[in-house]
Formats: structure tokens, sequence, C-alpha cells
């Protein structure tokens, strides 16, 4: 235990995803003997990105205006939409550079252990986007892992409409893993062998 | 396979150990408490990835030290292996195959080791759950993937538990419960594969056990072994019990288990919604060992409950055998001889013959028959103080 600020900035760190109580105390002794003009720079985003960062109004990926820079550019092939669990998926899937279509964000996966059920996640507005016939294709891009799988089932039954085609990300995605952390290799031909599910 | 030599360092009570290890039997001799069962526990422990005696890691990390490394020499024929695992205090696991890294999960494809001491007599006598952890840990080592459809069907049933409490509190019981047949589809999916799995493997082992009994005991009770599956069953809600009905002799198919599932789980549907809770599926289905047609929990003598908790061991042995490219499994009898009378002893040395190498720990030299005592090691607090 260390003194009064110093602790609670350890404790805090810690509360992040994928830092250790190890690593939280190494970068609070690292913070404290940075430059401070550094040091305000972050504490100057951290304070900013909650501010300036939204979520873009039609697919909810991350963005600093109402929509996001992939919904207003034109050159996007607006009949295709592919759904994935968060705004990080969004960039793996860009990394490929395999996919022109639109994104939709569910913001997670169905987990009752953790309290999230459809109601939770953005399907209605997945379903609006539907409503007036321009896409003609679903991707589902969600995790290879148990509840990415069941998602994927629930929303394949929601979707079922005439004229529009539900894939699935084909196999070769690491199995249990997160999709972002996918290489390019994987991600790419996952997409190349997409299947109509059912 | 057999091991030719272990070090430990920080590994329970020791600091520091190097064994130099045989062909055939090794005894490991000392008095209680001194480390005999530790040391054969890192053996296992490379096989398995986990300890017969604690779930978590930690336990076998010497207290005070950050981290404990396993370290054996393996031969099979002409080859010779280094694999080597290090437990941390803190942080991920780490595993090693002549000097390059590997995932820990994977040494358990180049060692394997059927692990024997007294609590295995809560096999024949103990609860179903027992018995279930056992055929899942001789199925994990035959298939590693099967690792996957275990903590697959385990997450599944978790969320479908979670699904089917919060719909109860919830009181509105459509809302939640529109998910619920997806989360049947993945529990009828792992869940079949599961029950399968057990019951190919149990089909496998019966024949072996039969004989094994008849070895160990000497006498020509019939030993047999067959799968109880709750799903055929789902009138009972308790986890105890041999109910003749669901009982089942041989192997069935993934399409079969599949379907029985899917019908239980909507017969049960009922009460489970009522009760909140998964009643049906491979988590309540238990291996049913009988003697004689009597079942031996209840039944057996403490003899026979020996014998037959042996008989699985030496069976599980042969199937490992059976399936490995690498040799025979390191066959480890932990505190076993002193629970034995004398015409046992000497029918267990001689089933156990045939194994490359086989581990023995005894805190009394003379309960060991003679052959087996040919290579001994005296253990004492934590250090080899001699081997001859
Ligand atoms: N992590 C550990 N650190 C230090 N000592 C340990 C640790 N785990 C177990 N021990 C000690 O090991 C001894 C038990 O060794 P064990 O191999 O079970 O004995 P036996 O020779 O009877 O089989 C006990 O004295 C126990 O305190
Ligand atoms: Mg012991
Ligand atoms: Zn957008």
């Amino acid at each position: 235990m260390y003194e009064g600020i110093v602790q609670e900035l350890i404790d805090e760190l810690g509360r992040l995803p994928g830092i250790g109580p190890k690593s939280a105390q190494r970068i609070a002794f690292h913070i404290l003997q940075t430059e401070s003009v550094d040091v305000s720079r972050l504490a100057e985003l951290l304070t900013q990105i909650k501010e300036r960062v939204r979520f873009c109004e039609i697919c909810g990926n991350v963005s600093e205006e109402d929509t996001c820079t992939i919904c207003r550019d034109p050159r996007r092939n607006a009949q295709t939409i592919c759904v994935v669990e968060e705004a990080k998926d969004v960039v793996a899937i860009e990394r490929t550079r395999e996919f022109r279509g639109l994104y939709h964000v569910l913001g997670g996966a169905i987990s009752p252990i953790d309290g999230i059920g459809p109601d939770d996640l953005r399907i209605k507005q997945l379903l609006q986007r539907l409503a007036d016939g321009t896409v003609t294709e679903v991707i589902i891009a969600t995790d290879p892992n148990l509840e990415g799988e069941a998602t994927a089932t629930y929303l394949t039954r929601m979707l079922q409409q005439p004229g529009l085609r539900v894939t699935r990300l084909a196999s070769g995605l690491p199995v249990g893993g997160d999709l972002e952390y996918a290489d390019e290799v994987t991600l790419g031909r996952a997409f190349e062998g997409r299947r109509v599910v059912e | 396979m057999i091991v030719r030599h272990l070090s430990l360092v920080d590994f329970r009570n020791y600091e520091t150990a190097e064994v130099e290890l045989h062909p055939g039997a090794n005894l490991f001799v000392g008095r209680n408490g001194q480390g005999k069962t530790n040391l054969v526990e890192s053996i296992g422990y490379l096989s398995t990835l986990s300890s017969h005696r604690v779930p978590s890691d930690q336990a076998m990390i010497r207290s005070g030290a950050d981290a404990a490394i396993i370290r054996a020499r393996l031969q099979h024929g002409d080859r010779q292996l280094l694999v080597e695992a290090q437990l941390n205090r803190s942080g991920p696991n780490r595993a090693q195959v002549n000097r390059g890294a590997v995932k820990p999960r994977e040494l358990s494809r180049y060692v394997s080791s059927v692990l024997f001491a007294p609590e295995d007599l809560a096999l024949v006598r103990g609860e179903p759950s027992g018995r279930r952890r056992f055929l899942d840990g001789v199925l994990v080592q035959r298939n590693p993937r099967l690792s996957g459809v275990l903590s697959d069907y385990e997450r599944s049933l978790r969320q479908r538990n979670m699904l089917l409490k919060s719909a109860r509190a919830s009181g509105l019981k459509n809302a939640p419960l529109s998910t619920l047949d997806i989360w049947d589809e993945r529990l009828i999916e792992f869940g079949s594969e599961l029950m399968a799995a057990r019951s190919e493997l149990v089909a496998e082992l019966e024949p072996h056990t039969r004989l094994a009994y008849a070895a160990i005991a000497g006498d020509s009770h019939d030993a047999t072994l067959s799968m109880q599956f709750s799903v055929l069953d789902s009138a009972r809600d308790d986890d105890e019990g041999l109910h003749e009905e669901a009982v089942r002799h041989g192997a069935i198919d993934r399409a079969l288990a599949a379907s029985w599932f899917s019908e239980a789980l909507e017969r049960s549907r009922r009460q489970e919604l009522e009760r909140a809770i998964t009643l049906v599926g491979p988590h309540r289905d238990d291996l049913v060992l009988t003697l004689n047609g009597l079942p031996a929990r209840g039944y057996a003598s403490h003899g026979e409950s020996w014998s037959f908790a042996l008989a699985l061991k030496l069976a599980t042995a042969e199937v490992l055998r059976q399936h490995s490219t690498a040799g025979d499994p390191i066959i480890v009898l932990d505190d076993v001889f002193a629970e034995l009378d004398a015409s046992r002893r000497e029918r267990l040395t001689e089933a156990i013959e045939g194994y490359e190498q086989v581990l023995i720990t005894a805190a009394v030299f003379d309960d060991v028959p003679a052959p087996l005592a040919a290579h001994t090691v005296h253990i004492d607090s934590g250090r080899i103080v001699e081997a001859s």
C-alpha cells in the first residue's frame, strides 16, 4: 500500500480492462516520473474524450459528429450491413480492406450472466435500418465464442424477411477468441468464405 | 514413455530437487508429510495441467516463492524430450518443450500419466460429480479438443440457469424467455457431444475394467460399467441414486443423445421454470458401477470398493496406452500398498508389470513387494536424501 493519492491512482488504473495490480503500479510510477507537459496532455484527453466522442446515430460506431465517417461516406455500399458487437470490431474489419459496406454496432452480445438480453442491444435500430428495403445483405460478424454464436442465432431468426440475405462470417476465426485480436489474414479469409445461414 | 530426470524448483515443499528415475518401478519412501505425494503430483500436473488434490495452482507454489518450476526429461524410444512448466503466483503460467515456448495445455500432448491415490475410493463410494470429473479428465487426456466442449457446455449451462433465474425474478415470463430456445440449442450441441464421448469412453473402459478387477480381486465377480443419463429420467430432480430406466449400456451416438436431450428439455420445461435451474443434461449424469449386478456404491465391501477403484484406473491406463503415440502412460500409485492385503499387493504388482514406468510412494518400505523396490528414493522434509 502506498500513501493516499498514489494508491488511489493505482487502484483506479487497476480497474481498467487488461491491467492487473502490477501493471497499474508500473503505469502510476511512470506517470510520476514523466514530464508534466506530457501528463497534462493525457489528462486533457481523458477529460475531453467523454465530451467530444459520442456514438453514431445510425450505426452506433464511435464518432465526433452525429454520424460517423463511414456512414457519411457516399462511396460505401449501402446495400450491405455488417453487424458487429463492439466499435473496436469495426476497426478490425476496416483493417482488412475487404469490406466496403456499412456497419451496425450492437453494443455487446446476449449474455444472461452479464444481464444482457436482446433488448439491451441495438437490434431494434437494426430492424429500422432494414425497413426501406435498400439493404439486401446482412453479414453477422459477432465474436466466434458462445455468446457471439447465440447472438448470431437470435439475429438470424429476427432477420428472416423476403429479399434479405443473411450471412455469417466463415470459421477460420480463432474459436473462443475475440474478433478484435484476429489478424488481418484470418479476418480477410473469413470474409471471403462467408455463407448463407440456414 | 518414461521420465528420465525430474527437477523441481519451489514446488510445494521442495526448494530444489533433482531426481534420477528409471524404467520400471521407482519407489519413494519417507514418513508422512515429507513430500512424497508432492513429488508425484508434479508429474501428474504435467500430464493434466491440474493437481489431483487442489483446484487452484497457487497451492503448488512453495510458500514465500513467486513461481514453481517442474522440468522433466522424457524418453520415448530413442526420442528425448525436455518439458517444463512454470507456475506463477501472479500472471499466466508458462510452458516449454525442448526450450521452445508452447501453450501450457499443449504439455498434455507430450506427457501422460494415470494416478491412483486413496482418495480415489470416492470413485466407487462417493458422489456422481467425482465420477463425472474422472470421465471428463480421461476424455481430455485422450482428446484435448474436448476441454473446449466441456467448458462451452458449462458456460451454456450457467447462461441458461441465469436466464431462468431472471425470468422467474422479473415475473414477466415472456420477455427474457424469448432467448431460451437459443440457449437450449447451445446446451444440446455441446451436451450431446459430451454424452456421446462419455458413453464411448465407458464402453471402451468396460472390458479392461472387468479384466483388471478380476486380476486384482482374484475372484470371478463381474464388474460392469454403464452410463445413467438424466435426460432419460426427467422425473427425478436429485443427483442421487440408481434409476434403472435411465441406465444405458454401450456407446450412443451424438444424434441420439441430442434427440433425448431436446425431448427431456421439453418435458421438464415447466418444472425448470418453477425451480429456475436446468434439471437435465450431462451435468446430472452418472457412471454406474455394478458388481455381480448390484450397484457397487452401497453394496460393495471395503476391499471390493478398493479393487474396483484400482481396476478403473488400470483400465484408464490401458485405454490411454492404446490411444497414445508416445508409449505407455506413467503409472503413479500414491500410498496405495498400505491399504491392500498381501494377496492384493501381489496381484497389483503383476498387473502393473508391463508398464514402461511406475512411480510408487509409501511411508513404510516393507509394505511394498520386493520386486517394486529395486530403485528406492528416500525423502525427508522436501529433500531427496538418498537414492539406491
Ligand atoms: N506450497 C507449499 N509450500 C510449502 N510447503 C508445502 C506446500 N504445499 C504443501 N506443503 C507441505 O508439504 C507437506 C506434505 O507433503 P506430501 O507430499 O503431501 O506428504 P507425504 O510425504 O505424506 O505424501 C506438508 O508438510 C505441507 O505443509
Ligand atoms: Mg502422501
Ligand atoms: Zn455510423
